[in-house]
């Protein structure tokens, strides 16, 4: 018996309990996703009426052959886009905050509050806006991939720092010491023995990172503009004005731009439960 | 030094403070570690969140900045729909976060419980949080369409006339805090879980021999040990809540008129009509918001926490 069964012990209660959650996680939660697959496949006048209702006609194929040729392929061009953007960026991220993670949590010295409190900071402080783009423009970096691919990294860090060093904590020193008697320099510590155990955390930090700079509207918004630069999210806000009038395309390109995350969510779920789960538990 | 052996649950969080190092030992943890990151991170974000402070102080163009002293925050707190964002913002955090609280806490207990379907209503739950933002807000700004919009559609058919959600001044910032909820309450739902799975079960083993029903357990058991997840929970959606920018610029872009402007959406506004000084002062305001609100609540329960 788990912890959580004995929480609620109400065997006889919780047939009725099931019925009502499920059918309200169906009106509160399905409801809106299904409404945007069922306006994705209507034709163009049913669409417009922005009802809740079974299509007359199954237009999946001309929708999403329409929604991909606007503006010049502009769609798989911004696909290529936040593909290289979200997989650059995150594996930066988790390679480069797990090294401070780790030494963070391991090394006692009297710098370590200041640390903490730069990385914090980095958690709670807004980033200024047009000061990082002087910045940019000074490295001559603004409008160009890599500049956003080290802004990314650069506002992820302090988040992902966080869960390697609760992470790390869990990690007994023994293993270090063993390894460091077994003549292990800092490197080897960390790539061999350390890297590999974090590997729950690794998937967390994977999927909610990558969802996250995938999802980014902001930051592309600001640091990348441009139609040949455009990123998944800003296709959206492009199209919202040009599609004013056909919500079927509209909402097919929301539908594709969903699916990345939807296939993140099926294929890491139990990952991402078991990670920050586990995490919790062993403390 | 080192003779720190295992501590049982650590609370690595929650004690911050470290002994201070003495003497050049071997350390196996090296602080080059730290540098690829701090080049990075200081580039990006400490050197442009100094220079905020002293742009948001001029008349800028990218190119020369002329001091005009504090005019720009002047001009944040006389121009109406400047404040207006501004007290927009402390609404739109507090509203989200409180709910996300309540509601998750509560979808939590109701999700660790022994109920039909339990991964189908973690799963549902949860799925919002990873969808884009900007999908989520134009989705649903069809949805609280006034007259055609499905939300007062079903609402007509109990009997309820529905507001104009995004186009009624008093309720659009609500409808996009909704929204905000919506998306938000999976994660906090996630932390809640991972709070109470973490609860030792003698302890409620020792509560059930005690007699205690399902209400004092929760009550006595599983809300003071799960405060580290509501910390969690308040800080994280406070900062988000008062950060917000892409839901509200996807539903209402800060309309009608000003009254759903956020301090982010006004930081922008700004920022494209070329007024870079004051986007900045902008950027300004909500740090100096952002910390006000955030840090003295962190040490608060935080303190409470150690003090349990």
């Amino acid at each position: 018996m788990s912890t959580a069964e004995l929480v609620n012990h109400r065997p006889g209660r919780s047939y009725l309990l099931s019925a009502v959650a499920i059918l309200a996680s169906i009106v509160v939660f399905v409801v809106p996703f299904v409404f945007i697959v069922l306006t994705a496949v209507k034709d163009r006048q049913q669409a417009a009426l922005l009802d809740f209702s079974w299509p007359h006609q199954f237009q999946f194929v001309e929708n999403f052959v329409a929604v991909i040729e606007a503006r010049d392929y502009m769609l798989v061009i911004a696909f290529i886009n936040s593909t290289v953007l979200t997989v650059v960026s995150v594996t930066g991220m988790v390679v480069l905050a797990a090294m401070v993670g780790f030494v963070l949590q391991r090394r006692r010295s009297r710098w370590n509050p200041f640390i903490n409190f730069i990385v914090l900071s980095g958690l709670i402080i807004p980033p200024a806006v047009v000061p990082t783009i002087w910045v940019l423009q000074g490295l001559q970096l603004f409008r160009t991939m890599t500049g956003l691919i080290l802004i990314e990294i650069a506002f992820g860090l302090s988040f992902c720092i966080l869960l390697f060093r609760a992470f790390v904590a869990t990690i007994p020193r023994e293993l270090d010491e063993a390894a460091v008697i077994d003549g292990a320099g800092p490197l080897r510590l960390f790539f061999r023995v350390i890297f590999p155990l974090l590997r729950s955390v690794i998937v967390t930090v994977v999927v909610v990172q990558s969802v996250n700079v995938f999802n980014d509207f902001v930051n592309p918004l600001y640091f990348l503009p441009g139609d040949q630069n455009a990123t998944v999210q800003l296709t959206l806000f492009n199209f919202q004005s040009q599609f004013t009038t056909q919500y079927n395309l509209l909402f097919m390109n929301i539908l594709l731009i969903t699916i990345p995350p939807l296939v993140m969510f099926l294929f890491f779920n139990r990952q991402i439960v078991a990670g920050m789960t586990s995490g919790a538990v062993k403390g | 030094m080192s003779a720190t052996s295992v501590r049982p649950r650590a609370q690595a969080e929650a004690s911050p403070a470290a002994p201070p190092a003495k003497g050049k030992v071997y350390s196996p943890y090296s602080n080059w570690f730290y540098l690829p990151s701090a080049v990075i991170y200081g580039v990006l974000f400490v050197v442009p969140t100094f220079a905020s402070l002293y742009f948001s102080l001029t008349r800028w163009s990218l190119f020369e900045s002329k001091f005009i002293g504090l005019e720009n925050f002047r001009l944040f707190f006389q121009e109406p729909q400047l404040v207006k964002g501004f007290t927009n913002t402390l609404i739109f955090a507090v509203i989200t976060s409180g709910s996300k609280v309540v509601l998750g806490l509560l979808l939590a207990v109701l999700l660790t419980s022994q109920i039909i379907g339990r991964g189908y209503l973690r799963s549902v739950v949860f799925f919002p949080v990873l969808v884009s933002t900007i999908g989520v807000g134009l989705t649903f700004t069809v949805l609280m369409n006034p007259e055609r919009g499905l939300i007062n559609g079903a609402l007509e058919v109990i009997g309820i006339n529905g507001p104009g959600w995004l186009t009624d001044p008093k309720w659009a910032l609500l409808s996009v805090a909704l929204v905000d909820v919506w998306k938000g309450v999976g994660l906090a739902t996630l932390i809640y879980i991972a709070g109470i799975v973490s609860i030792p079960r003698e302890y409620m083993e020792a509560a059930r021999v005690d007699g205690a029903g399902s209400w004092e357990t929760f009550r006595r058991i599983v809300l003071p040990l799960s405060r580290p997840a509501t910390v969690t929970v308040i800080i994280l959606s406070l900062i988000g809540g008062l950060r917000s920018f892409d839901l509200i610029w996807a539903m209402t872009r800060g309309g009608p008129g000003f009254t759903s402007d956020v301090i982010a959406s006004v930081i922008y506004k700004q920022y494209q009509a070329g007024f870079y000084g004051l986007s900045t002062a902008g950027n300004v305001v909500l740090f100096v918001v952002v910390t006000a609100v955030v840090l003295p609540l962190f040490w608060y329960l935080n303190r409470k926490e150690v003090d349990m």
